[in-house]
């Protein structure tokens, strides 16, 4: 199972946990696995034509999915997945 | 040992060496032809040949293989008026084997007659070598390191949470110019967090209050002030002329619309944003690393991108990752270190973790894959479905 980790934003919308794991042999899968378990994920995470939102970064550990292969970047249990939104708070 | 008056030995000195007219060291002056100064030090202040490297006469034998360690290598020496930089000619070829030493015949005094351009070396006052002695003992910094400190030009983008810790530790520093955006006046709501601030002075206009303590903390910063909110009509005349840009705005339009604006002129920007109990940090250098589009191409939706206000800042966290930004400001203006370019820093305060993520540039960006110069006004700041967003982010 590999580990996501949720920003702030999309808390809420899994109960408030920071962290949570997924199956899925591949970054897609995982992520599915994930808006499945916590349905409101799937909007904010994907489109309407199955994509990732555009204003959502998907990594890897430490390394954009897009410049690997995207959402069928193969994900081992020992790794972690960053969905990272932009953030604009100043304070 | 038969005696002979000084005079004498110098005529005798200056026979046994080579001496050069100022006219031909003006010639080949900034030509790679090491000129050096061997007066001391309290002479070299009120002036010296452009470009000369000063070695006193005292710490010639000791110093000179630093400077010049090329025996071959053609030297020109000068002093006040030819004397010092003769016998210093003397000792570099006959007792250290220099094979083409030259001394300028009439020194500094001859130089300045004939009206060649003289330099006045910049140097740290009395009470700058006091104030920023902590930075003088650092081999990172040392005086040429707090000289660049004193001659940089920072923006910052916000008096507010971010600038705030930022504004007062660059103005600490000896950041020599800060320039300050922020069209709002002092609530009581920000003093939780916004430390430049201070209770007596709700109400005033931020810039203002900054300015207080900024000058309280360091009177040798000028401050400049922009009582004014960042848009695309006032954008390029506020941010032209700046190094460094300090962004800590509130907002995705005005975020986009600084990054395109920095790409056409070669700004480079600290940027930080925080919510909640989490901040990132990245530092954009235009062409050398990814730009804030290649980041994040599309911000999020007005319900995915909450601010502070909306949503609440732990009142330390903006402290954190100000002084974040100024350190990577710091490094940039010394350029010293590996600055955070090509990264994303993600800090977590609840689980006290930092994190790092890769960012690349983009070849397709909109912007910064481009030639800055064909970047038209109209597409600064532009995203899609920009109009959108606004109007749901009211």
């Amino acid at each position: 199972m590999a580990t996501i980790r949720i920003p702030p934003v999309l808390r809420p919308s899994v109960g408030g946990e920071r962290e949570v794991s997924a199956d899925g042999s591949t970054v897609g899968e995982v992520l599915r696995a994930l808006a499945s378990a916590h349905p409101e994920t799937g909007s904010q995470l994907f489109g309407a034509d199955g994509d990732l939102n555009r204003y959502v970064n998907v990594y890897l550990n430490d390394e954009d999915v897009r410049v690997l292969e995207g959402l069928e970047t193969p994900v081992g249990g020992s790794d972690s997945v960053v969905i990272l939104p932009a953030m604009a708070g100043g304070g | 040992m038969s005696s002979v008056s000084g005079s004498e030995f110098l005529r005798r000195v200056k026979d046994e060496i080579a001496e050069v007219d100022p006219s031909e060291v003006a010639q080949v002056l900034g030509e790679g032809v090491p000129v050096i100064d061997v007066r001391e030090s309290d002479e070299v202040e009120l002036g010296k040949l452009p470009g000369a490297v000063h070695v006193p006469r005292g710490y010639l034998e000791s110093r000179i293989d630093g400077v010049v360690p090329d025996r071959s290598q053609r030297i020109i020496l000068y002093c006040a008026s030819g004397n010092r930089s003769a016998l210093a000619a003397r000792t570099l070829v006959q007792d250290l084997g220099f094979e083409h030493v030259e001394s300028m015949t009439g020194g500094m005094t001859l130089w300045k007659d004939r009206g060649y351009e003289v330099e006045v070396p910049r140097t740290l006052t009395a009470d700058q070598r006091q104030r920023y002695s902590r930075h003088l003992l650092l081999p990172e910094v040392g005086p040429d390191g707090q000289q660049k400190l004193l001659d940089a030009k920072v923006l910052l983008l916000g008096a507010g949470g971010l600038g705030s810790p930022t504004a007062l530790y660059l103005a600490a520093a000896g950041v020599g110019k800060l320039g300050i955006v922020d069209d709002d006046v002092v609530d009581v709501t920000n003093l939780q967090r916004q430390v430049i601030h201070t209770t007596s002075r709700v109400g005033v206009p931020k810039v203002d209050s900054a300015e207080i303590t900024i000058k309280d903390l360091n009177p040798d910063v000028q401050v400049v002030k922009y009582q004014a909110r960042l848009d695309s009509s006032n954008i390029m005349e506020i941010i032209e002329g700046w190094d460094i840009i300090v962004d800590g705005v509130d907002n995705f339009p005005t975020r986009y619309l600084l990054n395109d604006a920095t790409v056409r002129l070669g700004i480079p920007v600290v940027s930080a944003a925080i919510l909640g109990f989490e901040g990132q940090l990245s530092v954009f250098k235009p062409h050398d690393g990814p730009c804030y589009r290649c980041l994040f191409r599309q911000p999020p939706p007005a319900e995915l991108a909450p601010s502070c206000g909306a949503n609440g800042v732990l009142g330390v966290l903006p402290g954190t990752m100000g002084l974040l930004q100024a350190t990577e400001v710091v490094k940039l203006i010394l350029d010293v270190g590996d600055p955070l370019i090509g990264r994303l820093l993600m800090y977590d305060a609840l689980s006290a973790t930092f994190t790092e993520l890769k960012v690349r540039r983009d070849p397709e960006c909109p912007i910064c894959s481009r030639d800055p110069h064909d970047i038209d006004d109209s597409e600064m700041g532009v995203f899609p479905d920009y109009e959108a967003f606004c109007a749901a982010a009211g």
